[in-house]
């Protein structure tokens, strides 16, 4: 049976012979290569564009705003960012003209000589200063989106409770770092419309930017999605951005042009992780239940609203994480301040909400004088309670069997009592820590139901299946996944099934390929998809009890000889009775959830203030497994980006800009500085997910951060409430001497 | 890739006559190219001086290590995975086989030189503190003559050295004798590996041997203490090892040495690290290897 | 402001590589003697990639910190992103499309399909052949052995678990 089974990746073979074709790769006749100019200022009207005496611009295709034939905007929700500035910028490296040439060397000597003469006017940088709007720029007052909710009576809970806890914590930025840079490729004239390939996890969001940007019905644009190197969310919103770039380009150039970022640009000039603040306040009994909680989360979107309101819908409702309590106040802003404009990384909210909740509850269980995991398991939601926005959990929830189970493995209990035992006389000292989490998979409240996601299946006359969607793979095992479900419902090996490129000319929109849905809506259509093939198919006869590939052949022909193509759609529908109120943001957040506890064991140097985790356990129930080795590359990956995140991805900002725009200098993990990561699954089938599978994709960015910081908390006695932890910063927080 | 390439020009001189004399006659127009590690990076980044290299590569003459009774001569261009395998080195100067280890990953290791990185003369560099603890010396070379500088004279200030135009680093030079010396290198970067360090540190002690069955602290007959990324180059750290030799390791002699040394060092606060953090590392490490080198104070 | 409408993306008489210094080399790649050509400080990561259409070799940082762009100099992993053209003269060079042998995957790289050591990809060649240089040299390596080998090969996918034990699978086989 293919569910379950460790099918090897599909592209494997060409991703290990170095033949797996990236957008780089590409070479077409008379292409040109693209660069881009950009701003330097954080702020401004443009008062000029100067192209020096130096070049001979003739020979160079030149772009600006003027050359937009649509609607000079970047679509995707609001529509508040250019595609390239017109008469102001608003953050450093904002795109304001673009050059193509067929040497790429001589692009960067061009670009050089191209002077943006920019009046500054007052820029913010900080969440502070955005929030106070003595200088707005944005909106009426640099607020992009805000949410409140509220259940319960807060504030009489707060006045009768014997214990209040309060805290601030913050989170910084990360750069996704997906190994290969944003690319495109677009050959585009007024005459056959648009082609673009390229870098990217949502070949319709690209679609869709481009119809809007030159003004074209969707049958004159094409998007094709190329092996892609990584996204993590940065390639989710961001490749519209340049493949709109590389079109403009090819359109006024009449050729193909090749648009490609080096990393200092990528880094420096696309989104990242939004940076956030959280304010906890807490109320909770003698016996560690909670009263009651007040939390208000600000995000910083940076200058344009891009995805931030979707950002901080996800984080305000993970903020509350996996408990239950009966008076709830979550409040939720995205703030604009004049940075490069942050969007989608895997979690995309939840990570910074839940880094605040459960470094908080450690010093909630602290103050109440309980061990970190009893204070937990007193206030895990249960099936049938409701959650903070309202969501009365029907699937089976076994968080307290999940705590056992990592506390188990991990000997928490014996090692916390030991290190802190033997912490005072060594320089090295061990702590261990835990944080408890969910993740909603799929897209938040009725956002599925507005994709209204389809998928085609198709049978070949040699009794191939062919797989039709626009979802993407990106490194997560889509194709494979999709082959092993496609495989199961159709009752044959997996050989049989093909995986048909991401071509908007060929695929239906299946949705993008982000928010954990990839394989749970998705694979979920495919299994609905083939079902419905397979009752074509009865038609000339196939058993509906079973047949072998000869016969599932000679059906296809058959049918194909007599009715032409055989080919069935699946949409999506939702699960019957969720309830989701756009107006209020309550009711049924998501179909399901994942459910987690994780464990970090760590090392504190006091010589050094290096933090160095040991081990780390990572229990998760996901519905079902479908493959168990990508599964769990999955959650080791994530695992791996969130130590990084933790304790040494730091971007560092000058005046709305990113300074270390380096692998040198943004520090990333290599295989030295990652421990063993062991990772346990638990099944509990979600009916409504392919084989019962729940989306675990962003899950594991959840629960690292927070359980290294409480380990370190544990060895070290310091209280930290930031991420990235540096060896600089916890220094400072236990004060100088190693004593 | 963000430099002009028609801005450049790279030659690479079949013997070091050639290149001595290339360099000689025209003073100042060529730079010398060893492996391209640091330097390749800096064209790709846009911000190399245009102009014409030298590139090294072909010199046997500044390669292999040889080694007599006195001394041991690495040649200029040895490669930090030559330094690795070479016994002699293993054996005797582990804090520069320590070093080259520590910097960057093993393709670094294999293209990356000890005379490249010494005249690179970022004061981060990793091997500079272990060249000094060890005595190194440097052999210079011209059309006019060779002549011989202590390499903890070497360095003059950010990024200028006793090195002229028409001159290259032939060979570096470190004294054998050392048997019995304790020595310690630790590099403090920003992760384990591929990391510019944030503070370097190297120190070698030469302890006198106590009476036998006796407790008595060890007489600090000779020390030396190098720290890297704390300075605007590489320091010798002469103060804290004055205060030092001499005398016995003791709790007192150690917190006078690491405030002899907090005094010398003037790190600052850059992309990768603070000031105070650099400061107060590097006296913690210096405390943690005398605290470990002394039997009392253990 | 001149008039940029009228740029044709060609620079009639400036061609790349026909002004300013012009080396021609030759070398061996994946066993196959070459000449190649360009300016003496060109990349030899772009050389490969542009002049010999060999694309497996990849660029992820142009600083020498992902390793992307490894490739084997007489048997020693590199960056070609920091060798120069001029570097490359009687180099024997190898590339990921020279480590199977035609349609038969060398130990390392069925290794990586079987255990998982991929996932999108883009690291895989470095990785592969930062296994392939680790093994030449050390036969029967230790976990430790293989992390440091691979420490100059950075991977944002996976968490490097798998990539070790696809290595140390490779050597078993």
């Amino acid at each position: 049976m293919s569910i379950g089974n460790s099918s090897p990746r599909r592209e494997g073979r060409a991703k290990v012979t170095g033949h797996a074709r990236y957008v780089d790769d590409l070479v077409f006749p008379g292409m040109l290569h693209g660069i881009t100019v950009r701003s330097a200022a954080s702020r401004g009207l443009i008062q000029d564009i100067a192209f020096g005496p130096e070049i001979d611009w003739h020979d160079l295709v030149v772009v600006t705003a003027a050359d937009v034939p649509g609607r000079n905007r970047i679509a995707l929700i609001l529509d508040d960012q250019p595609c390239l500035a017109e008469d102001r910028v608003n953050h450093p490296e904002e795109p304001v003209v673009l050059l193509a040439h067929s040497d790429r060397q001589l692009l960067e000597h061009a670009r050089r000589h191209v002077r943006i003469d920019i009046v500054p006017e007052p820029p913010v940088f900080t969440m502070d200063e955005a929030l106070a709007a003595r200088t707005v720029v944005w909106g009426d007052d640099n607020i992009f989106k805000r949410y409140a909710l509220e259940r319960g009576n807060v504030e009489a809970a707060f006045a009768a409770a014997p214990i209040v806890v309060d805290g601030d914590y913050e989170t910084g930025a990360q750069e996704q770092l997906y190994i290969e840079p944003n690319g495109m490729l677009a050959l585009a004239s007024p005459a056959e419309g648009v082609t673009v390939w390229g870098s990217m996890q949502c070949p319709y969001y690209v679609h869709k930017a481009l119809m809007s940007l030159f003004a074209l019905p969707a049958e004159k644009v094409r998007v094709v999605q190329m092996e892609t190197g990584g996204g993590f969310g940065g390639k989710e919103e961001f490749p519209s951005v340049i493949a709109c770039h590389a079109a403009l380009l090819s359109w006024k150039a009449g050729r193909p042009v090749k648009l490609v970022y080096d990393r200092a640009e990528d880094m420096a000039a696309t989104t990242k992780r939004h940076p956030s603040r959280t304010r906890h306040r807490t109320a909770v009994s003698r016996d560690g239940r909670l009263l009651a909680m007040d939390v208000d989360f600000v995000i910083d979107g940076g200058a344009y609203c891009t995805l931030s309101p979707v950002v901080l819908s996800r984080g305000t409702i993970h903020s509350a994480g996996p408990y239950y309590c009966p008076n709830v106040r979550l409040r939720g802003r995205a703030v604009a301040t004049n940075a490069p404009p942050h969007g989608a990384f895997r979690g995309f909210g939840a990570p910074q909400s839940l880094f605040a909740l459960e470094r908080h509850m450690d010093r909630v269980a602290a103050a109440v004088g309980l061990s970190p995991d009893e204070l937990r398991r007193r206030n895990f939601i249960a099936t049938g309670q409701t959650s903070a926005v309202g969501q009365v959990m029907r699937d089976p929830i076994e968080m307290g069997a999940l705590l056992d189970r990592a506390m188990a493995l991990t000997e928490f209990q014996a090692k916390r009592t030991r290190f802190s035992a033997l912490n005072p006389a060594q320089r090295v000292r061990k702590g261990i820590g835990l944080a408890a989490f969910m993740h909603g998979a799929g897209f938040t409240g009725s956002g599925e139901d507005h994709l209204a996601s389809v998928v085609a299946v198709e049978a070949t006359g040699d009794g191939r299946v062919r797989v039709l969607s626009s979802n993407t793979e990106i490194g997560q095992g889509t194709n494979t996944v999709f082959a092993q479900i496609a495989a199961a419902a159709v009752g044959l090996p997996e050989d049989a099934i093909e995986i048909v490129q991401p071509d908007t000319a060929i695929v239906p929109n299946s949705g993008p390929t982000v928010a954990s849905r990839t394989c749970m809506v998705v694979g979920k259509l495919i299994e609905n998809a083939v079902v419905a093939l397979k009752s074509e198919l009865e038609k000339v006869g196939l058993p509906a009890g079973g047949y072998d590939a000869d016969a599932f052949r000679r059906a296809c022909a058959d049918y194909i000889d007599r009715y032409g193509a055989l080919r069935a759609t699946a949409r999506y529908q939702a699960p019957p009775g969720l309830k989701w109120d756009d107006e209020t943001y309550q009711g049924d957040a998501y179909g399901t959830y994942t459910w987690a506890v994780y464990v970090a064991e760590v090392s504190v140097d006091t010589t050094t203030f290096e933090t160095r985790v040991d081990d780390f356990v990572a229990v998760q129930e996901v519905g079902r497994v479908i493959n168990p080795v990508l599964a769990a590359g999955q959650i080791e990956g994530g695992v791996a980006q969130a130590i990084g995140w933790a304790l040494y991805e730091r971007v560092l900002w000058r005046e709305g800009r990113m300074a270390n725009a380096e692998m040198t200098n943004y520090i990333m993990p290599t295989s030295m500085d990652l421990p063993p990561i062991r990772v346990f699954f638990e099944e509990q089938p979600y009916a409504h997910g392919p084989g019962g599978a729940k989306g675990l994709g962003e899950l594991p960015m959840d629960g690292p951060a927070p359980a290294i910081l409480n380990a370190v908390a544990h060895a070290t006695g310091a209280d930290p409430r930031s991420v990235p932890l540096t060896p600089e910063s916890l220094m400072s927080i236990m004060g100088t001497v190693h004593a | 890739m963000r430099s002009f390439l028609r801005d450049f020009d790279l030659a690479a001189p079949r013997t070091l006559d050639e290149a001595l004399t290339t360099l000689a006659r025209e003073p100042g127009v060529w730079r010398p190219f060893a492996g391209g590690t640091d330097l390749m990076v800096v064209l790709e980044a846009g911000k190399l001086p245009p102009g014409r290299y030298l590139s090294l590569r072909r010199l046997r003459e500044l390669r292999g290590i040889l080694v007599d009774d006195q001394s041991i001569a690495i040649g200029a261009m040895t490669t930090y995975a030559e330094v690795m395998a070479a016994p002699v080195l293993r054996a005797e100067c582990p804090s520069l086989c320590a070093a080259a280890a520590d910097t960057g990953g093993v393709a670094t290791q294999n293209r990356g030189t000890v005379g490249g990185n010494i005249a690179n003369a970022s004061p981060a560099a990793d091997t500079p503190p272990a060249l000094l603890v060890h005595d190194a010396e440097l052999e210079l070379v011209s059309l006019r003559g060779v002549r011989l500088v202590s390499y903890d004279r070497f360095h003059l200030g950010y990024k200028r050295m006793d090195l002229a135009p028409d001159e290259l680093i032939r060979s570096i030079r470190l004294p054998r004798g050392r048997a019995g010396w304790i020595h310690t290198w630790r590099k403090v970067g920003t992760r384990r590996a591929q990391a510019i360090s944030k503070v370097c540190f190297a120190a070698a002690l030469d302890l006198s041997a106590g009476a036998p069955g006796a407790q008595a602290d060890r007489a600090v007959r000779d020390v030396r203490i190098a720290v890297g990324s704390v300075a605007p180059t590489v320091i010798r750290a002469a103060g804290a090892e004055a205060s030092l030799r001499g005398r016995a390791l003791t709790m007192s002699s150690i917190a006078g040495c690491c405030e002899a040394l907090r005094a010398e060092i003037a790190p600052i606060d850059d992309l990768r690290s603070t000031a105070a953090y650099r400061s107060q590392v590097a006296v913690n490490l210096l405390e943690q290897f005398l605290a470990s080198a002394s039997p009392v104070t253990n | 402001m001149p008039d940029p409408s009228t740029g044709s993306g060609q620079s009639p008489s400036r061609g790349s590589g026909q002004a300013g210094p012009f080396v021609e080399i030759s070398c061996r790649v994946n066993g196959e003697a070459v000449a190649l050509s360009g300016h003496p400080m060109a990349r030899l990561l772009d050389v490969l990639r542009n002049q010999l259409r060999l694309t497996g070799t990849k660029e992820g940082c142009g600083e020498g910190e992902c390793g992307a762009c490894s490739v084997l100099i007489d048997g020693d992993l590199v960056n070609s992103c920091l060798v120069p053209l001029l570097h490359a003269q009687d180099a024997a060079i190898t590339t990921i499309e020279g480590v199977a042998e035609g349609d038969r995957l060398h130990a390392v790289q069925a290794a990586f399909v079987a255990r998982g050591g991929a996932q999108c990809g883009i690291c895989t060649p470095g990785m592969v052949l930062a296994a392939v240089s680790l093994l030449a040299r050390n036969p029967t390596p230790s976990l430790e052995d293989v992390r440091v080998a691979l420490a100059g090969n950075l991977c944002r996918c996976t968490g490097y678990a798998r990539i070790f034990e696809a290595v140390l699978q490779a050597y078993r086989t």
